[in-house]
């Protein structure tokens, strides 16, 4: 029983058709681990399906119902973690964490501590922003992330300028948003450490020919 | 954990306090367009003649000209740091309605450059020889002016999110639309000068920010959402 | 949303061909209603009793004045198209107004000015219409602006398709309030087109020169779009078949 389907995905950029009638389906408590070469679209893959880019064409199929990616309802149950991790360097990571959790669902300050300790970086909890280092910002992200108890992930490089440590978190936070039932996309080359249930690949730009 | 869902109004009011909150702790870009105002405001009677008389009768001119540019100043920076650190991105998945966000910055906007800039007015007026009694007149036009000039401001921001360098080409877009601010506000602001009855352009002013304010936090939400791709 | 991937490969060719036939349609009939109206306006239509020879700089202004006004419309209504229905051609088309209705735009300033000279003495007043052409002038200048600085095509053809839209719910609103503050000030108003008592033989030309510029219109628009579909289409197959 998949939850997440998609048929027909086709995605121009600029003059180059990227994404040539992709499918897919992605089910319950299963990780999506989305690779291939840069400029394959991983990228572009992960924006579409997060409505932030419109894709000439696509059939998605959200827990059984039609959806366009851009309705409310579909970005209501669905978090992206991009390049850029929203956080404003004038606030403090708790500040960050209760805005960006904040448009979302409603948060108490002890939500906030809760979600800075899974990811350690309650240290930094009172520090702007703008004082830690960009693996440190990265875990913040993390937590926003983890907080908002939303069912779809969609991460474009979640462990980017993290060390060993901080991969093995992002690992542990996909294994326990799968073991709740939720669907996770990801695009990274590291090993996750998913057992074969769990987790599913998609190579995509075998065929991102030129037009 | 219970999860209880944000509603589009209090979210709108997160982005609202969140913006004011950030301009707070950076006061030099609240601070900027004021002078700027004071500053062009203050070269008239440099550059043209000190004699209160003849500067009193371009007072309405030079109050708004310098109010619309000084608003138009503060535009660049309105969605540009949100754009580059990825909040703009969050504002659209975040499953909030975006032009209810849209219309919370643009307030914010309003907040902190139209409303100052609005109450900075009489200050500047009385070097420009404009009569104590004018005043409510001046304050009351800037004020449903100022909105107006947020709504096409935020508009324009938006369109010009995917451009670099985009500061000049917002100045081009946005001023031509404000064309009908400045004139009905210009003469709002002359008759209350001259102590005469303003309501006209008052009436017309107001029917601009209700319009604005229907149809422009729409255009915005459309630009930002293409300005992301 | 099988039918935006027809109106991606389908229509641009077919456009592209229906756009060539069409052409001299309205060329050949823009080009004799043209000279036509130049021959009873320059030469039939007597001097005006107020404005002497000086008036007939008329038969240019006013065909120009109402072209870069509908040139504006047609754009925003081709951007709409192309924003709400996702038509690409559609956007193609707001593209290859912009440049005209821009260039119709100068020429009615420049026409007007050239018409203020002899009527009141200067090049410029600020009279209504004039001062409403000038923004629209800058309008232009802003829509063509925002087309050129974003690199992406797609990106560039909806952000501007937001402006035009947004420029054309504001153009009546310029209008009125250019009218409004002209009122107040009185400037003089020497350009009243629409006064009743234009004898026929000078009204006539007049006409036919609106329809001429129309359908000229409609021809140069027609060719822009040939050579603004050759150009994004540049790398589909269907141009080395049409091109051999």
């Amino acid at each position: 029983m998949s939850e997440l389907s998609v048929k027909n995905l086709h995605v121009f950029r600029g003059e180059r058709h990227l994404l040539r009638g992709l499918g897919f389906e992605v089910p319950a408590g299963c990780c999506l681990q989305v690779v291939g070469a840069n400029g394959a679209g991983k990228t572009t893959l992960l924006r579409v399906m997060s409505g932030l880019l419109e894709a000439e064409s696509l059939e998605l199929t959200w827990r059984g119902e039609r959806v366009e990616p851009r309705d409310p309802e579909y970005h209501a149950e669905l978090s992206y973690l991009g390049h850029d991790p929203a956080l404003k360097s004038d606030f403090t990571a708790a500040e960050n964490i209760a805005f960006n959790v904040g448009l979302r669902r409603r948060v108490a300050s002890q939500d906030v501590r809760s979600a800075l300790a899974r990811v350690s970086a309650e240290k930094f909890s009172d520090r702007p922003i703008r004082s830690l280092s960009a693996g440190q910002r990265r875990r913040v992200a993390l937590a926003a992330l983890w907080l908002s108890g939303t069912r779809l992930w969609m991460l474009d490089e979640p462990a980017t300028n993290l060390d060993a440590a901080g991969q093995a978190l992002v690992a542990s936070l996909i294994q326990e948003q799968l073991s709740g039932g939720g669907l996770v996309m990801a695009a990274t080359h590291q090993d996750l450490g998913l057992p074969a249930a769990q987790r599913a690949s998609l190579e995509i730009g075998v065929h991102g020919v030129r037009t | 954990m219970t999860v209880r869902r944000t509603t589009a109004f209090s979210a709108a009011g997160l982005v609202l306090t969140r913006d004011l909150r950030l301009a707070v702790r950076r006061p030099s870009q609240l601070i900027q367009p004021l002078a700027f105002f004071a500053v062009v405001a203050l070269l008239f009677p440099l550059g043209y003649t000190p004699e209160l008389g003849k500067l009193r009768a371009i007072a309405p001119g030079v109050l708004w000209v310098g109010a619309l540019l000084a608003s138009m100043l503060a535009l660049e920076s309105l969605f540009r740091e949100d754009a580059s650190d990825g909040t703009l991105e969050q504002f659209v998945v975040c499953g909030q309605p975006l032009v209810a966000l849209m219309a919370a910055k643009t307030l914010a906007h309003w907040l902190l450059t139209g409303l100052p800039l609005t109450l900075m007015a009489p200050v500047l007026g009385i070097a420009l020889g404009v009569p104590v009694e004018a005043m409510p007149g001046i304050l009351f036009s800037l004020l449903l002016g100022t909105v107006t000039l947020s709504l096409i401001g935020a508009v324009g921001a938006g369109l010009t999110l995917g451009v670099r360098r985009g500061g000049v080409l917002l100045s081009l877009l946005t001023l031509p639309l404000a064309v009908p601010v400045l004139v009905f506000g210009a003469r709002a602001t002359e008759l209350a000068i001259s102590g005469e009855s303003l309501m006209g352009p008052l009436y017309l002013l107001g029917a601009l920010a209700v319009l604005g304010i229907t149809l422009a936090p729409l255009a915005a939400a459309a630009a930002v959402r293409i300005g992301l791709e | 949303m099988n039918w935006t991937w027809f109106h991606r490969l389908g229509s641009p060719p077919h456009i592209y061909r229906i756009a060539g036939t069409l052409t001299p349609w309205f060329a050949w009939p823009a080009g004799l209603l043209i000279v036509a109206a130049l021959y009873g306006g320059l030469v039939l239509a007597p001097p005006d009793y107020q404005q002497g020879e000086g008036f007939r700089i008329l038969y240019v202004h006013a065909p120009s004045a109402w072209l870069a006004v509908m040139i504006y419309g047609v754009m925003a209504s081709a951007a709409a198209v192309g924003l709400i229905w996702r038509m690409k051609v559609a956007h193609a088309v707001a593209a290859s107004c912009a440049g005209v209705g821009a260039w119709f735009t100068a020429v009615s300033l420049v026409t007007g000015m050239l018409w203020g000279k002899p009527m009141w003495g200067t090049y410029w007043v600020w009279d209504p219409r004039l001062t409403a052409q000038l923004i629209l002038f800058i309008l232009y200048l802003g829509y063509m602006g925002l087309r050129a600085g974003i690199d992406d095509l797609g990106r560039a053809d909806r952000a501007s398709a937001v402006l035009a839209i947004v420029g054309v719910v504001n153009i009546p609103i310029i209008r009125y309030s250019v009218e409004w503050w002209n009122s107040i000030h009185q400037a003089p108003s020497v350009m009243k087109m629409d006064r009743p008592s234009m004898p026929l033989d000078m009204l006539a030309p007049l006409l036919m020169m609106l329809l001429g510029f129309t359908l000229y219109f409609a021809a140069i628009l027609l060719v822009r779009l040939r050579a603004e579909i050759l150009r994004r289409e540049r790398t589909a197959s269907w141009i080395r078949e049409v091109l051999r």
